[in-house]
């Protein structure tokens, strides 16, 4: 039931009850620059880049937490809006080692910053995050280049002492969707806002390393994160947007069957993230989804066809070994029938795998005798 | 509503646990059903810390209530089942006050329970091995089912039985017919007919029309000679199975023995050939969820050195027998032969399944797929059967000697028996090896520290391990899991079958504990 409508950027749009400005706009396919609002969470509107400018109204007003009412007339990019924007970014780019190269034309001591930033950093490159930041598209988009204020120093040094997630709060910029992400889409409870004013940190328990909290590790908050805050530690300066290939593919670990992004760079993949709308899982992941990807390149793998002697294996070619293999088994269907053979297949390999050893068993073999471990 | 009854999602599903605990959080009511307190638990308006293995007890109980108040869909029942009488006699010899001893639950929080389960509708139903892992396994799974059709939530969106598969592709190797009596699509093997189609499909003749070995039947042909050669397709059966002693006794008989897996392990141990083959990335197929919705998978990059894909394998074994398969590709096997021979799946090509996956049944390349089974009561086979089922020990019960019960499942950060959680880098830092889990009252009782090294004993072995104190586990419990060669589980379960499904009793067996 249509609620009525209102007008932005001077077209008319109808609106369901409830809907924000941001909603209407969206599924008109009209931009409005979000941070802090993540999807299928409550507004914050903590970040103010989604600012808008509703005539009548005092102040410019966040379009991600504002509901539509009948008649409004709404403007998404005017003279006021942008300047609130910029000023937003420029207060953002101050706040911390926002290094990736906005403003380093402009700013006179951009080279003792970046020295600053690669010393935190432990590096030489330029922000983990580079290319796939939404601070840095808005600032490019805006043509905001930082130096407007003087820059504060990050209060807290970087949290690495778990094996998977870099908590690097020079680049945090309290959106909060991290805190979101976490309470709200994957509910563990693991991480909050503590202190106040300048010292505000997304804190995991009583602020305590996120390996003592009650994080289980998903990396929902990674995922949710818009700068280089949060980054995975197996990908970070490793994975880089313009080296990457991303290949759509299910996970291999339970029977929920989530939908998962590998990002793979020269051959390897080198992280994996959640498929947005993607069904079952909505873009979620859990630890083993996210991170038990590289057992695939492990030394161990088996790499060759194996024959026994004696107590040992020594290596094989395919003939040699799938020979030996056919011939065994020929001679005990001769000798014993072909209820002497009984095979077991396996429950994590893909369908195409399980229904040809079925054929082979059933049509070649001519046994019923196969079977998985369907009850474990 | 949820019920959530012997699972422990938030670490074994963890996906979807967070969309139970999203609608909890928007109102949704919920019931676990659990010996342990597990996480899912600071989420629910009830927990019922059952004792392992009474499930029956307590569902009978549950429905001596529903019928006793005459909380029960009735029209549900008198539509769309059949069998309720038998279903009232046995429930009715299950009053609460009855079941209470059994299972370690008040009559009064049954009855509550009860009450509560009818006060809302749908009721969602998911279970996992909690409730399959006994050796009353089927009957409990029926219980469960019984108890949904009483409470007519049986084909309605959001309700039903909804079972969580362990492993990624459970259900689409049953849907394969990996199973001993059941072609693609669950057609039988008995069916004489079933076979003629699978003969003229594959081209081939004789097949064979007995219903086949179940995996504990294959082990034991292996030491009584019956079953001669063996073939294991990436299944780590010497750490997986109940009783490890006895499982490697019987690989060892093997007369000859074929592991195909992606590592050596414990089973290869016991192999005369070795084939490597192409791991989870490095193929192009079809993964099956719980929900029967068949997704893609895709190839990010080589296998290592001349490991080849599964399918491959085993299309040139069939070579070697003068069988030329023409399907040459995950594609082509899916496309050409599993759709056009199992009828519910004859709708899902992979052309239609580039983004979102389609669930099963889906009939032809225009149905959409299916969401939920039985739609508006209608079951597969006319009407729904009740099917009551009395409650049963375990095979094995604590006694004197062996004063605790071991419950055993999988731990958050790994997953089965390592062989790939323990090759990724980090996930084997956070949780390194196997802990024993045990209750703060029966630790305070041995003296047992936290962290302490101690021996768990049953009939079958010993394990040595790290204690882990903890409030999830009640009194007069051990919880393990079977993820660490070292400490596992398996030294001490009890190879007791199911003896319908022939599921391993891996939730409860005898143990004591010992301080070192
Ligand atoms: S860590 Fe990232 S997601 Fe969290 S508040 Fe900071 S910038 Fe936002
Ligand atoms: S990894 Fe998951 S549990 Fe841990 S803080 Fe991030 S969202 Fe929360
Ligand atoms: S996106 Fe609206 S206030 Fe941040």
């Amino acid at each position: 039931m249509a609620q009525g409508s209102i007008s932005i950027n001077g077209n008319r749009f109808p609106f369901e009850p409830e809907q924000t400005i941001l909603q209407i706009a969206e599924n008109n396919q009209i931009r409005i620059p979000t941070l802090c609002y993540l999807k299928g969470a409550s507004p914050t509107g903590a970040c103010r880049i989604c600012v808008v400018e509703v005539e009548g109204a005092r102040s410019l007003l966040a379009a991600c937490s504002t509901p539509a009412v009948d008649g409004m007339v709404v403007h998404t990019e005017s003279p006021r809006v942008v300047a609130s924007r910029r000023e937003t970014l420029e207060l953002l780019l101050a706040s911390g080692n926002h290094n990736c190269a906005i403003g380093s034309t402009r700013e006179k001591d951009w080279t003792a910053f970046q020295m600053q930033a690669a010393a935190s950093d432990n590096g030489e490159d330029l922000c983990p995050a580079w290319g796939d930041c939404r601070l840095q598209d808005l600032a490019y988009h805006y043509q905001v280049e930082g130096g407007k204020y003087p820059r504060t120093t990050p209060p807290y040094p970087m949290e690495t002492v778990n094996p998977l997630i870099v908590r690097d709060f020079s680049r945090c910029i309290l959106c909060g969707r991290c805190v979101q992400a976490c309470n709200e889409i994957q509910v563990n409870r693991a991480i909050d806002f503590g202190y106040r004013g300048v010292a505000a940190k997304v804190v995991a328990g009583t602020d305590v390393p996120l390996k003592d909290s009650q994080c289980v590790f998903c990396g929902e908050c990674i995922q949710a994160c818009p700068t280089g805050a949060l980054v995975e530690k197996k990908a970070r300066f490793v994975w880089r947007p313009w080296k990457n290939r991303k290949i759509r593919t299910t996970c291999p670990y339970c029977g929920v069957g989530c939908q998962q992004w590998l990002h793979v760079q020269d051959d390897r993949i080198v992280k994996v993230t959640g498929v947005e709308d993607g069904a079952p899982n909505q873009g979620r992941l859990c630890v083993k989804g996210r991170f038990g990807y590289d057992f695939i390149y492990s030394d161990e793998r088996l790499k060759t066809p194996l024959i026994r002697e004696g107590d040992d294996f020594r290596e094989a070619s395919w003939d040699e070994a799938l020979d030996l293999v056919a011939d065994r088994f020929k001679a005990i269907i001769k000798e014993s029938g072909s209820d002497a053979l009984a095979g077991v297949s396996c429950a994590r390999s893909i369908n195409e795998d399980s229904y040809q050893m079925q054929k082979l068993f059933r049509g070649v073999f001519k046994t019923n005798n196969i079977d998985h471990c369907a009850r474990t | 509503m949820f019920l959530v009854i012997g699972s422990n999602m938030t670490e074994a599903h963890p996906v979807a646990a967070t969309f139970v605990k999203n609608a909890v959080l928007n109102g949704a009511r919920l019931v676990v059903v659990d010996p342990r307190r597990h996480r899912l638990v600071d989420f629910a308006d009830m927990h019922l810390p059952l004792k392992v293995g009474s499930d029956i007890a307590l569902l009978n109980a549950i429905m001596h209530v529903l019928i006793e108040e005459n909380l029960y869909d009735k029209a549900f029942v008198a539509e769309h089942t059949t069998g309720f009488d038998q279903l009232k006699e046995t429930v009715q010899a299950c009053p609460p006050e009855k079941a209470a001893p059994v299972c370690g639950i008040d009559a009064t929080t049954i009855r509550k329970v009860a009450r509560l389960l009818a006060s809302v509708k749908p009721v969602m139903v998911c279970y996992t091995l909690g409730i399959t892992e006994h050796t009353c396994g089927k009957n409990n799974v029926m219980s469960v089912a019984n108890l949904q059709m009483l409470l007519g939530n049986m084909g309605v969106e959001m309700g039903g039985v909804n079972p969580l598969r362990g492993q990624n592709n459970v259900q689409g190797a049953c849907d394969m017919g990996a199973l001993p009596n059941v072609y693609p699509g669950y057609q039988p093997v008995t069916d004489a007919k079933a076979c003629e189609k699978f003969e003229t499909a594959w081209q081939t003749t004789g097949m064979s029309q007995e219903v086949g070995l179940m995996i504990p039947q294959m082990m034991d042909g292996l030491v009584d000679g019956k079953v001669r050669g063996f073939y294991i397709f990436g299944e780590n059966l010497a750490n997986t199975e109940p009783d490890i002693h006895k499982v490697e006794h019987e690989l060892a008989s093997a007369e000859f023995l074929v592991v195909q897996d992606i590592f050596l392990n414990e089973t290869t141990r016991f192999a005369d050939v070795v084939l490597p083959a192409a791991a989870w990335s490095e193929n192009d197929g079809t993964f099956t969820n719980s929900e029967r919705r068949v997704s893609r998978v895709r190839t990010a990059s080589p296998a290592p050195g001349v490991a080849m894909p599964n399918w491959w394998i085993f299309r040139e074994i069939a070579r070697r027998f003068g069988h030329a398969w023409p399907s040459n590709s995950g594609r082509e096997i899916w496309d050409n032969e599993i759709s056009m021979l199992a009828p519910s799946l004859g709708g899902i090509k992979y052309h239609r399944i580039e983004g979102d996956g389609l669930q099963w049944p889906c009939p032809t390349v225009e149905h959409p797929g299916t969401a939920y089974l039985h739609r508006g009561g209608q079951f597969t086979c006319g009407l729904g059967r009740f099917t009551p089922a009395e409650w049963t020990p375990p095979a094995e019960v604590p006694d004197e000697n062996y004063p605790l019960v071991l419950s055993t499942g999988r731990r958050l950060y790994h997953y089965h028996t390592r062989t790939q959680t323990g090759r990724c880098e980090g996930l084997n830092d956070l949780l390194g090896e196997e802990t024993a889990d045990i209750s703060f009252v029966d630790a305070d009782r041995l003296g047992i520290e936290n962290g302490e090294r101690i021996r768990v004993k049953s009939r079958r072995g010993e394990v040595a391990v790290r204690a882990n104190v903890t409030p999830e586990v009640p009194q007069g419990m051990v919880w393990m899991a079977f993820h660490f060669r070292e400490g596992n589980a398996n030294w001490l379960t009890n190879a007791a079958f199911d003896p319908f499904t022939l599921t391993a009793e891996y939730k409860a067996c005898a143990v004591r504990i010992e301080k070192m």
